[in-house]
């Protein structure tokens, strides 16, 4: 997978400093591997990060290990580890993390339409964040959405422009509650999005609030 | 205690090229109970921490050929296998992580970024003790998950910056190089 070069929009020290931690939902861990497998820069933060790990593993007080542990240690060296037959580097039209997720390629997700247009995949994570991909048509728009927790916008083809700004190939949204938006995509090419959120979506409008418990945005 | 002055990357190169098992005893004799400590605030119990611990030393055994030590001090590493092996314990999810750099391309390891990954992790550890205690605990704290959510203050002195400039400029090589294949 290539980087994208012109990300304007990275991960905060938050959602890092989460996913170094190792405590972010899993739906959130989904968008940072992918955000960093696009953008060498936030890759290079996660890592400055994970040396941080390290210092603190460091400065920990010592807290005495059973007294056979040692024993115990040495003779599992012997023991043959059943080797985890390697990953298949598959060429695909997604980063590598998500395609995980999807099983193939951009060929092999199962849309759902969610209305006016746009398609949604919910993929298969830990119940505590959802994740889903997201297909806006071109010249479309997402319906116009609050919500209660945070949401993860993650543009991995084309453009979308909301109130905020324009996002493009590898940009991540981060949106609070404060922010009710109605991202469109840009003309000319349909916008795929990865998107997370820990709450569920809040539509303004009321059929597509009556539509949200079906579709699980 | 000469822990400081110990070259930890050096002691996993043994373990590395020469399965040197004195040296592997030196390591689980340093990290071990330290891991222990982690694990322990971290929420695990005295027994499931007692058996990360040895899976976390047993993947570094095993696993030790992915030991780089041009990207990152013995410790980071360590980090990241307890970490993850925390994550498969008590979660049961899935953990998706970033597709993997192609590091090993490069056979011959460049002594001068060798020295210098390991050089930062000792600042980096010294910086960390040096703080104030009400700092250091913050940071500890969001590692093992005490804070939710709030922002973390990472402008604390610490020489992270030097850290993130100089893996940027190794995956800018490293990039440049894959173009070039």
């Amino acid at each position: 997978m290539t980087t994208c070069s012109s990300i304007r929009h990275h991960l905060n020290d938050a959602l890092l400093m989460g996913y170094a931690s190792g405590h972010l939902s899993e739906a959130f861990g989904l968008v940072v591997a992918t955000h960093v497998t696009l953008c060498d820069d936030c890759r290079a933060r996660l890592e400055s990060l994970e040396a941080l790990g390290g210092a603190v593993i460091e400065s920990e007080q010592e807290t005495p290990v059973s007294t056979e542990a040692l024993a115990r240690m040495m003779a599992r060296l012997d023991v043959p580890v059943v080797a985890a037959p390697p990953i298949a580097r598959r060429k695909s039209s997604l980063p590598a993390p998500v395609a995980a997720y999807v099983g193939g390629d951009l060929g092999s997700v199962k849309w759902r339409p969610v209305g006016g247009g746009v398609r949604q995949a919910i993929l298969p994570t830990g119940s505590q964040a959802t994740a889903r991909l997201l297909h806006i048509p071109a010249g479309q728009a997402v319906p116009d959405h609050g919500h209660r927790g945070t949401e993860l916008t993650l543009v991995l083809r084309g453009a979308f422009r909301d109130a905020t700004d324009r996002f493009g190939p590898g940009d991540l949204e981060i949106a609070d509650e404060d922010l009710s938006h109605k991202p469109v995509a840009e003309a000319g090419e349909d916008c795929i999005c990865l998107a997370a959120t820990d709450a569920p979506l809040r539509f303004l409008g009321i059929i597509p609030r009556l539509m949200q418990p079906l579709f699980r945005i | 205690m000469a822990a400081q002055e110990t070259d930890w990357s050096a002691v996993m190169i043994a373990v590395r090229d020469g399965r040197d098992r004195t040296a592997f005893a030196a390591l689980f004799g340093h990290f071990a109970p330290r891991l222990k400590s982690y694990l322990m605030k971290s929420g695990a119990t005295p027994s499931k921490a007692e058996d990360c611990v040895q899976d976390v030393m047993a993947t570094l055994w095993h696993k030790a050929a992915q030991f780089d030590p041009e990207r990152a001090a013995v410790s980071t590493w360590i980090y990241t296998i307890a970490r993850n092996r925390m994550i498969d314990m008590m979660r049961r999810e899935r953990r998706p992580d970033p597709e993997a750099m192609p590091w090993d391309q490069d056979a011959e390891p460049d002594q001068a970024e060798v020295y210098a990954a390991a050089e930062e992790g000792r600042l980096l550890s010294a910086a960390l003790a040096d703080l104030p205690e009400k700092q250091r605990s913050l940071i500890q704290r969001a590692f093992y998950g005490d804070l939710s959510h709030s922002e973390i203050a990472l402008e604390t002195g610490l020489p992270l910056g030097t850290i993130k400039s100089r893996i940027r400029l190794a995956l800018d090589r490293l990039r440049s190089k894959m173009t070039e294949s």
